[in-house]
């Protein structure tokens, strides 16, 4: 139980404000943060937070989820490119699978995203919603 | 003195109308949305809750703040009666999201339906004693009804958080007045998880005694009428209760039509009168005077008089207007869905 709650800790950063790497010789950015560029082994990189609109790149949708997620079902998790071109994994929630669409445009919320059993930590960061305003 | 420097909502999607509640427990849905003066009310989905409201309301009052840093805000208050922890602060969680720790001070507040505009006085408080630059009070709840009951009928979500400040005001406190009396109208005790009430007691010598309590003092202390007021907000646990408190208190229908949102909002608890100031924020003008008063079961109202400034116009749009938030994009749920979302269902663990 006790590894759920510093597990969330550690990931805050980048699950509560979408905190992410910026490599200064590549100008990628990575989501979770790297502290090495893949590419090239740069280690000069700056924290940025990621935009908190974007695109649906592609989804699959979970029709049998694990346990936390089984009320939920069927849910669709998509990969979504936020407007700087990050690539970010995420649940989308209000709306149906049938709605999800490659292409669709979401905002990044900020929701709980499971809960340890019946009385143990919450756990919080984003999920995509279909973007209307 | 002090005022708001950003404002901000946020609402879920989701509602159920009076109807569907009905057909289930037999009542008279017509008798009951006359009676309550009440269409349909929002229903959070299974993964919001009090902090994730919070959230978006505070993000969105940092972008009609335009230039404050997170870091420069001393404080994070958040008023509820549904924090989802019984232990563990929600002021931390948000903070946290915003960008505003470590250096701040948290609190969450609880006080039936006043537990908002508490916060918010606190924060505003703190910030016109010179404590700090800038405090966020936040107004959130997703309330419980208990299946069958009349609060049933009503009991919605939603949040709304301001940003309090010193320069750069939207609008400018003029004056406040608190009135507090104990009345066991309405409340819920320890491991319980629905509120009880004390049915037609928590009118008169609840709801309207304290409002007109604090209203009139209000007035009086600042010499103000009424008709002096663009806009009015009163606490809104149903349409009817602010309708009739403010013909009493001479305020007209068109001063409170902008924050009167429970007849399609339901009564956002804590969230109430907040959520109607930042519906009017969003409609007013420079100049214009609102008028506002929050109440809590218990018993306590909560007065503000603000004063919009020209910065209005340059802030209102920058992020979703609240009644957008309230009228467009919903998504309709029954019976079922509504009781699976709001955990009334018996499972297995």
């Amino acid at each position: 139980m006790a590894q759920f709650s510093s597990r969330i800790w550690r990931e805050f950063p980048q699950r509560y404000r979408l905190e992410a790497s910026k490599f200064k010789k590549s100008g990628k950015t990575y989501y979770p943060p790297r502290d090495i560029d893949p590419t090239n082994g740069d280690t000069e990189n700056e924290i940025v937070r990621l935009p908190d609109t974007g695109k649906v790149v592609t989804y699959t949708v979970i029709r049998v989820a694990p346990s936390q997620w089984g009320d939920q079902s069927p849910y669709a998790l998509a990969v979504v490119e936020p407007t700087d071109g990050t690539r970010v994994m995420v649940q989308m929630t209000d709306c149906d699978v049938e709605e999800v669409k490659i292409g669709m445009e979401v905002r990044l919320e900020f929701r709980r995203i499971q809960t340890e059993a019946h009385s143990g930590v919450l756990s919080y960061g984003h999920k995509a919603v279909p973007k209307w305003f | 003195m002090a005022g708001i420097v950003g404002y901000g909502a946020h609402i879920p999607r989701h509602r159920i109308k009076v109807e569907e509640i009905a057909k289930v427990w037999g009542a008279d849905a017509p008798s009951y949305k006359k009676g309550l003066m009440l269409r349909e009310k929002s229903v959070p989905p299974p993964d919001m809750d009090t902090i994730t409201l919070s959230v978006e309301a505070a993000r969105r009052a940092l972008i009609r703040a335009q230039n404050v840093d997170p870091k420069d805000i001393g404080a994070v208050y958040i008023g509820s009666e549904s924090h989802p922890y019984a232990v563990k602060p929600s002021g931390t969680t948000v903070a946290e999201a915003i960008g505003a720790t470590p250096d701040i001070h948290c609190a969450d507040f609880e006080f039936a339906c006043k537990a908002g505009s508490e916060a918010m006085f606190v924060a505003l408080s703190h910030v016109d004693a010179g404590h700090m630059k800038y405090a966020l009070g936040i107004a959130a709840d997703t309330s419980q009804g208990a299946p069958s009951d009349a609060l049933e009928f009503s009991a919605a979500a939603g949040a709304a958080a301001f940003i309090m400040g010193k320069e750069n005001l939207i609008a400018e406190c003029l004056d406040q007045f608190s009135y507090m009396n104990d009345v066991p109208d309405f409340w819920r005790r320890e491991h319980e998880f629905y509120p009880q009430h004390a049915g037609r007691f928590t009118g008169e010598e609840a709801y309207f005694a304290t409002t007109r309590g604090a209203s009139n003092a209000l007035l009086k202390k600042s010499g103000l009428k009424p008709s002096d007021f663009k806009y009015a907000i009163f606490h809104q646990p149903n349409g009817k209760f602010p309708q009739r408190v403010s013909r009493e208190l001479g305020f007209t229908q068109e001063q409170i039509d902008p924050g009167w949102l429970a007849p399609r909002l339901g009564n956002t608890y804590s969230g109430a009168s907040p959520i109607g100031l930042s519906a009017t924020l969003d409609v007013s003008e420079p100049g214009d005077l609102i008028f506002m008063c929050s109440y809590g079961s218990g018993a306590g109202s909560d007065a503000f008089i603000w004063k919009v400034t020209d910065r209005i116009n340059e802030v209102r749009d920058l992020t979703v207007r609240t009644h957008k938030l309230i009228d467009e994009n919903l998504i309709y749920v029954d019976y079922g869905t509504y009781a699976k979302y709001r955990h009334k269902i018996k499972k297995n663990n």
